[in-house]
């Protein structure tokens, strides 16, 4: 197990700098170190002179990818890349273009996202099982139908509009709660109740349908049919053996996407008005802030990396026979 | 375990529910203060005074910094006061042999002009702990490490403060930041050619940083700074090379306000910078609010500096201030306000709702997105609309120093060229596009349209017949008329176009209008626009890029016609016609005119204009300058913006200026006011919190009876 | 000629599509499994019914396709032959009222008057000027209306119904022929008597699920034939901030949506496939290396990726201004690259699930037997292991579908979505979101934005459902 995890962090490694690469690649091509030090310096009487300054400050000046006139290995640790992207291995992401430390931005966005992206994903997959359930329970009736029906309807809504709409309503015209904004501590609940709120329902839909297609799955195996035959009740049967044997695909498939929350909704954070890392990540692109986007996109692949490992971890914990190789 | 979890999520919200105001987004504890609420889109990128220039930041730096000038609150045209100067200097001229010159000499045999401030003894600096002292008069948190900087998050973790009185050093410190090479001040390279000895300051603090480690402190004690002395504790002197009237304006804004030293090297000791210890996230001045929690993320207090030197509000407006009830606080001590809560909002509708809701008190500067809020007459009357009125929301408007334009590339074989046939084109183009119905459709009626670079409330421009531009308009009835699109076609068949076909070839005209996606990039802009050149059969093509990569057309002159707007630094024509000076050249000499303008009779025009004091002369010349650039029609003159503010009720004092942003010590509130106007609009409706339990309990209603008869059947078999 | 023929790249990529559907078909029906697959989704009614709505849409969106540039109008005759520079499709002309009747400013549906009160100068009889403060009237909207009387809301009204009345009695009428011929067409194919043919069409007994399709079709006549009889003179939909007609930029939006949903599946199918396929049958380097590949890709953040792309071809875009002819060429291109970007982020998925499966495939006796044989690889996956793996590659083009039409909505308001001159429904979106806070609320474009998008992503996602249904051989089992 442990040289297993040893070396899912080794092979971590390559994809986090070919991750890296793509993202460098990708953004230097759309602005070059010129273009950032004017979009830092502003518009108005910004001179040549200026910009020099700033990239050489902030180690711009130097060659993108391979320094020909550097000595040795200087010829690949001399340029912007190596400069810019070694220091991260080590949890150092540096400077925000305009001064500001990254990692402790980062720290003190992730609150505010955790406190709108865990109850959400913890609410969102009660409601989902339950709802799953008990389309399951009364399979193939009008109920199911219908559900199902309205699982797809709910499934083609544009998220844009379950937060346009629920703000619309919830906020302006019931006046329950504030229309946007954030609190820390305990006073947040009414800030992100109704973000909540709306993350579930939009959720709804999609994950409704897919776990109900998994419980009936487990409900068409023998040992339920047994399980009947020996007469128990339908909800016993529901509850003791296909729910828990269910749960293991929704959460080994779930499992990958808990790191993830810690990156934040794009979405409602802005529209809410959460200073979470979505709204962040939203900001620095458009900013055009490279350090803060490579800094997101290294942290999201880290994530997404721990993701995959707890996944395989959850296997094995569920079920014993499955091994590492 | 439905009802469960249902109840666990109404049961807090009818809990809440009880009382009213359930959608107040400050915590209670607040409510009923004297606090002014108020929001910011963008977050404040500096706050160091050497390089805060843009608007967003000066609604904080104003209230903190207080440099030694500052515009009165409420006089028309903007008019310069003291503050914390004792009066506002007047220079005194010498030539090269340092002869003292009389005040009307003539500009070229000015070589230096010696500005002496007096500062009013006794202001005092805002309680810091860069000033906190031990017994012995050292400085108490002078040796700090990042060791003794654990468990020290924000600047209200130390424990300890001071404050000390103001002295003109400190202007003298700040005046040196502005070389300081790791600052980047962005009026470095202009103040450098004025301000005597400032440019080797420059360089020899550039040639410092290099031999330096990165981060380590430079001491700007130990450099010279020639041009400027300290005359006693309290007199600061200024040489600027040659004469530059306009350098008092500059004396106005933060970049002239005082940075004590201790500060400086209070902020350099290591490890603050990691923590966000730095002035440009907790400045420290002498005006009469200090930052006390800074969150650019969500929100930003400025609260009452306890040592505020006092002022008293104005006792003069111009005319129709003491009828608006301007005039009604005279004499009363200053800030009216005790604190100030800017809560970061980027998205417009959340805005505007809490604003609607009574939870801001009046719109900000960026009012961008509240155009989309007010209703104006399609007409270009500005009211508000009846339930705005009801609810007693007022609209302050007033025209900002700043103009918006279509420039033409002059470098473009197509559009530009100073010859009279090229000239018709860009006449033609000006008259076909129809600025007051832009005005009216996308602005709401909030501009003026444009007849020259300088608007009103600039020295220079006229209103009514003697101001409009004889090119575009004609005087109608006591109107200016725009001339109908027939001339604007007779212009264009002149230009060797008739009929957007070119006079030789037959080929269609084609031009293409550069943009940024945010400026007139939307969609039905581009739309609108594109049918006001299909007036004159030209077809246009507009390419929308980032700004980024408009900026570099501009440079390399890669563009034919460009949208783009000018806000003014200071209320003074200079600052708005050396937007088309030849020496200005943005492809030539990297400068501001991005339409490449180069004309040399207007150029001399401006040198005269530049340095005379306002008056007759000065209109006359400007007159000149207006004509050459409405015949030459570089610039398609679009509009001046007007800015605008929604207030409530219970908010005084209020009066939109552009050039000052220390605004917030002025207006006062009446909080028994606001508390029961909130409590009215904001009564929650309850209904369809129980609509919603009972439509579930429907929805679960036939599950249970499917399910009972489902167990029935079961049983029977 | 009075044209000018434009072909825009994203054009003949859909009929590029066109034909490969149709290919598909003529491969579908020599494939006995695919063939059995496609009947059963024939005969899900859900399904019918949603791929009858989305032909409908597909219609809108091929007549958007046909681009051409109008001739100049020139005033003496022999100059040479000049283009607008404005591009049109077949849509625009047929749609030209809608297009061209452009009010000053926003509108209510249906109105005759404009929404906010303006000052109107009039003179009086003895030639003074006044200035009144009322709703101006409208250029186009109900124009044909006696503009003098009083009563204009009630004889709006009256002619409103009129239209409505006389267009769903012509759709009904419509239908019921529809349903004649389809009955009888059941009924000379399956050799019975019309009434025997009528009831098996009534009770939904058909082997192809008729009744749904003729229900839909006579829903689409009765909701869609009042909409055109309104348009010709009203603004149905209301009309925007600068007067265009709400219902034109609807249709617009479809073929925007459909280009985006399907074209992206042309880059991200041969991906996928082709790498799946590889990886999982030839094992080793290549698959670790194709592994490598899409975890890493998989691995950055979907938007940040799309972000930096879109920003990247934007510049290429800009720095290349000679490309485009005209505008619509520029917005045209950025589509094309959107979907393409799209394409390079969505195909991981996919590509992971083949690969698994040919992992799978590839141990079958059979192609052991067919390798041991000597049988060229290539010959082995193309004629054995892709035909086995059609059914999840199809599931997934029709699941994506819908999820990509949303992705667009969401892109554009983060601001990396399609050309800002492009009606999208992520462009109606984001401009009418600001209108809801207008005093009085504009609702009416996000109403229509959101009705027509609706009905496109759920037909697409009942398509989906019915398409797996039929495909998933697990799924064959399980309902």
């Amino acid at each position: 197990m442990l040289a297993y995890l040893l070396r899912r962090l080794l092979y971590a490694i390559p994809i986090l700098i070919g991750v890296n690469l793509i993202t460098f690649a990708l953004f230097f091509v759309v602005n070059t170190p010129d273009d950032m030090a004017r979009m830092q310096l502003g518009v108005k009487r910004v001179t040549p002179e200026a910009i020099e300054k700033w990239k050489a400050e902030r180690g711009y000046d130097k060659p993108l990818f391979i320094n020909s006139q550097a000595q040795g290995t200087g010829v690949f640790t001399d340029t912007v890349l190596f400069a810019k992207s070694a220091r991260m291995f080590v949890g150092d992401f540096g400077r925000a273009e305009d001064g500001r430390d990254i990692a402790r931005e980062i720290a003190s966005r992730m609150g505010p996202s955790l406190a709108i992206a865990l109850p959400t994903f913890i609410i969102g997959l009660f409601v989902t099982v339950s709802l799953a359930l008990l389309l399951a329970f009364f399979r193939a009736s009008a109920l199911d139908f219908w559900g199902v029906v309205l699982c797809v309807a709910l499934m083609s809504i544009s998220g844009l509009f379950y937060i346009i709409g629920g703000q619309y309503l919830v906020s302006k015209l019931w006046r329950l709660v504030p229309i946007s904004g954030y609190a820390a501590g305990l006073d947040a609940w009414k800030f992100v109740i109704l973000p909540v709120a709306i993350g579930v329902v939009s959720g709804i839909g999609s994950s409704a349908r897919w776990y109900r297609t998994i419980f009936l799955e487990e409900i068409a195996k023998d040992y339920v049919r047994t399980a009947r035959a020996k007469g128990l009740s339908e909800l016993t049967v529901l509850f003791r053996h296909v729910l828990r044997n269910a749960m293991i695909p929704i959460l080994t498939g779930v499992v990958v996407v808990i790191p993830l929350l810690f990156m934040g909704s794009l979405l409602s954070e802005s529209f809410f008005g959460i200073p979470g890392l979505g709204s962040y990540t939203i900001d620095a692109i458009n900013a055009q802030d490279f350090a803060v986007v490579r800094a997101m996109v290294f942290i999201g692949s880290v994530l997404y990396i721990v993701g995959l490992v707890l996944t395989d971890i959850s296997y094995t914990l569920v079920d014993p026979r499955v091994r590492f190789e | 375990m439905i009802f469960f979890r249902l109840a666990l999520f109404i049961v807090p919200l009818l809990l809440a529910a009880c009382g009213s105001e359930q959608n107040d987004p400050y915590p209670a504890s607040e409510r009923g203060g004297n606090i002014l609420y108020s929001a910011f889109t963008e977050r404040p990128k500096h706050l160091d005074p050497v390089q805060s220039y843009s608007e967003d930041e000066g609604v904080f730096t104003a209230q903190i910094y207080e440099p030694p000038l500052q515009y009165h609150y409420l006089k028309r045209p903007y008019t310069l006061v003291a503050a914390s100067a004792q009066a506002v200097p007047v220079p005194r001229y010498f030539d090269a042999q340092g002869r003292e010159l009389p005040a009307d000499a003539a500009s070229e045999t000015i070589a230096t002009s010696v500005y002496e401030i007096s500062i009013r003894p006794g202001i005092r600096y805002q309680p810091h702990p860069a000033f906190a002292l031990n017994r012995d008069g050292t400085a108490r948190y002078g040796k700090l490490d990042r060791e003794s900087l654990q468990g020290i998050e924000t600047i209200a973790d130390f424990p300890e403060s001071g404050s000390r009185e103001l002295v003109a050093d400190d202007y003298l410190y700040e005046i040196k930041r502005l070389a300081h090479p790791r600052l980047h001040s962005p009026i470095f390279g202009m103040m450098a050619q004025r301000i005597v000895g400032l440019a080797e300051l420059g360089e020899t603090l550039q040639s410092e940083a290099k031999s330096l480690p990165a981060d380590t402190w430079i001491d700007l004690d130990r450099f010279a700074l020639k041009g400027v002395t300290v005359v006693d504790r309290h007199t600061l002197r200024i040489a600027l090379a040659g004469k530059y009237p306009q350098f008092v304006y500059w004396l106005a804004m933060p970049f002239f306000a005082p940075v004590p030293r201790e500060v400086d090297r209070f902020y350099a000791q290591p490890g603050m910078a990691e923590k966000n210890l730095t002035l440009d996230w907790y400045p420290v001045g002498t005006g009469p609010y200090m930052l006390t929690e800074n969150n650019p993320n969500s929100r930003m207090v400025l609260e009452r500096n306890p040592n505020f030197h006092g002022e008293t509000y104005p006792c003069e407006g111009e005319p129709g201030d003491r009828e608006a009830g301007l005039l009604a606080d005279c004499g009363k001590a200053l800030p009216l306000i005790d604190k100030v809560v800017f809560s970061r909002e980027k998205e417009s509708i959340p805005y505007w709702n809490k604003f609607l809701q009574g939870y801001y008190d009046a719109s900000g500067i960026a009012s961008d997105s509240f155009d989309q809020a007010v209703r104006f007459g399609a007409g270009g009357d500005v009211a508000l609309s009846d339930e705005m009125r009801a609810k007693g929301i007022r609209l302050l408007t007033s025209v900002r120093a700043s103009n918006f334009y279509m420039g033409f590339n002059m470098l473009d074989p197509v559009v530009g060229g100073m010859a009279p046939n090229d000239r018709k084109l860009r006449q033609a183009l000006s008259i076909a596009i129809d600025q007051e119905e832009f005005i009216s459709i996308f602005m709401n009626g909030r501009g003026i349209a444009a007849m020259g670079p300088l608007p009103p409330g600039i020295f220079g421009h006229l209103d009514g017949e003697a101001g409009i531009n004889p090119v575009v308009y004609d005087w109608v009835d006591g109107q200016a008329k725009r001339k109908p699109v027939d001339v604007a076609k007779r212009l264009l068949a002149e230009a060797g176009w008739p009929n957007g076909r070119d006079a030789k070839t037959g080929e269609p005209l084609v031009i293409y209008l550069d943009t940024t996606s945010g400026g007139m990039g939307d969609k039905s802009r581009l739309d609108w626009l594109a049918r006001q050149f299909a007036k004159l059969d030209i077809q246009l093509v507009v390419r929308s890029t980032d700004f980024n990569r408009f900026q570099e057309k501009i440079r390399k002159g890669a563009v034919q016609l460009y949208f783009l707007g000018w806000n003014a630094d200071y209320p003074d024509p200079e600052n708005f016609f050396f937007l088309l000076l030849g020496s200005e050249g943005k492809v030539a000499k990297m400068g501001e005119n991005a339409s490449n303008y180069v004309n040399p009779e207007y150029d001399k025009l401006f040198g005269q204009m530049k340095d005379l004091d306002n008056g007759p002369r000065r209109q006359a010349l400007i007159d000149r300058m207006n004509r050459i650039l409405q015949d030459d029609a570089p610039w398609i003159f679009c509009f001046y913006p007007k800015s605008y503010t929604l207030a409530h009720s219970w908010l005084y004092n209020r009066k939109p200026s552009d050039v000052g942003h220390n605004s917030l010590k002025y207006q006062r509130l009446d909080v028994g006011e606001r508390e029961r106007r909130r409590r009215e609009w904001n009564e929650p409706v309850l209904w369809p919190l129980f609509a919603g339990a009972l439509a579930l309990a429907a929805l679960l209603l036939p599950a249970l009876f499917y399910y009972r008869r489902r167990e029935r059947a079961s049983a029977r078999t | 000629m009075t044209i000018l023929p434009v072909i825009l790249w994203s054009d003949v990529l859909i009929w590029l599509l066109v034909v490969a559907a149709l290919v598909l078909a003529a491969l579908s029906a020599r494939n006995p499994p695919l063939r059995t697959a496609w009947h059963r989704v024939g005969r899900s009614a859900p399904g019918m019914a949603a791929a009858t709505v989305l032909l409908a849409f597909v219609l809108v969106g091929l007549l958007d396709s046909v681009h051409y540039r109008p001739r100049l109008a020139s005033r003496d005759s022999g100059a040479p032959a000049a283009y607008a520079i404005e591009v049109l499709s077949l849509l625009d002309a047929l749609a030209s009222p809608l297009r061209t009747r452009n009010e000053k400013t926003y509108s209510e549906p249906l109105a005759t008057h404009g929404y906010a009160k303006e000052s109107i100068e009039t003179r009086d009889a003895d030639g003074r000027l006044q200035i009144a403060r009322d709703f101006p009237r409208l250029k186009y909207g109900g124009a044909h209306l006696d503009a003098d009387a009083r009563d204009l809301a009630a004889q709006r009204d009256a002619d409103v119904g009129r239209r409505v009345l006389a267009a769903t009695s012509l759709a009904a009428l419509l239908s019921g022929l529809l349903v004649l011929g389809c009955a009888s067409l059941l009924a000379s194919r399956n050799a019975c008597s019309l009434m025997t043919a009528w009831r098996a069409l009534r009770r939904g007994e058909t082997d192809f699920a008729w009744r749904s399709v003729l229900v839909t079709l006579g829903v689409l006549l009765l909701l869609l034939s009042p909409l055109a009889a309104l348009s010709v003179d009203y603004h149905v939909f209301g009309t925007d901030k600068v007067g265009q007609d709400i219902f034109y930029q609807v249709l617009k939006s479809i073929r925007t949506a459909l280009v985006i949903g399907l074209v992206t599946t042309l880059v991200t199918l041969p991906l996928a496939i082709v790498l799946g396929l590889v990886a999982g049958y030839f094992r080793g380097w290549v698959d670790d290396l194709i592994q490598y590949l899409y975890t890493t890709l998989s691995s950055i953040p979907g938007v940040l990726l799309i972000a930096a792309a879109v920003l990247m071809m934007q510049v290429v875009i800009d720095n290349h201004p000679q490309w485009f002819a005209t505008a619509a060429e520029r917005a045209d291109l950025r589509l094309l690259a959107l979907c393409f970007i799209l394409g390079l982020t969505s195909w991981t998925g996919l590509c992971r699930l083949l690969r698994g499966e040919t992992l799978k495939l590839r141990e079958l006796e059979y192609i052991q037997a067919a390798q041991a044989f000597g049988v060229a690889d290539l010959r082995l996956i193309v004629r054995h292991i892709l035909p086995n793996l059609m059914h999840l590659v199809i599931i997934a083009l029709v699941m994506d579908f819908s999820s990509l039409v949303l992705a667009e909505a969401v892109l554009s308001y983060v601001g990396i979505g399609v050309d800002p001159s492009m009606i999208s429904f992520g462009t109606m979106i984001n401009n009418a979101r600001m209108e809801l806070a207008r005093e009085p609320m504009v609702w009416w474009s996000l109403a229509a934005a959101f009705v027509f998008m609706f009905a496109l992503v759920l037909a697409a996602n009942l398509l989906a459902d019915a398409v797996r249904d039929a495909f998933d051989p697990r799924m064959a089992g399980a309902s």
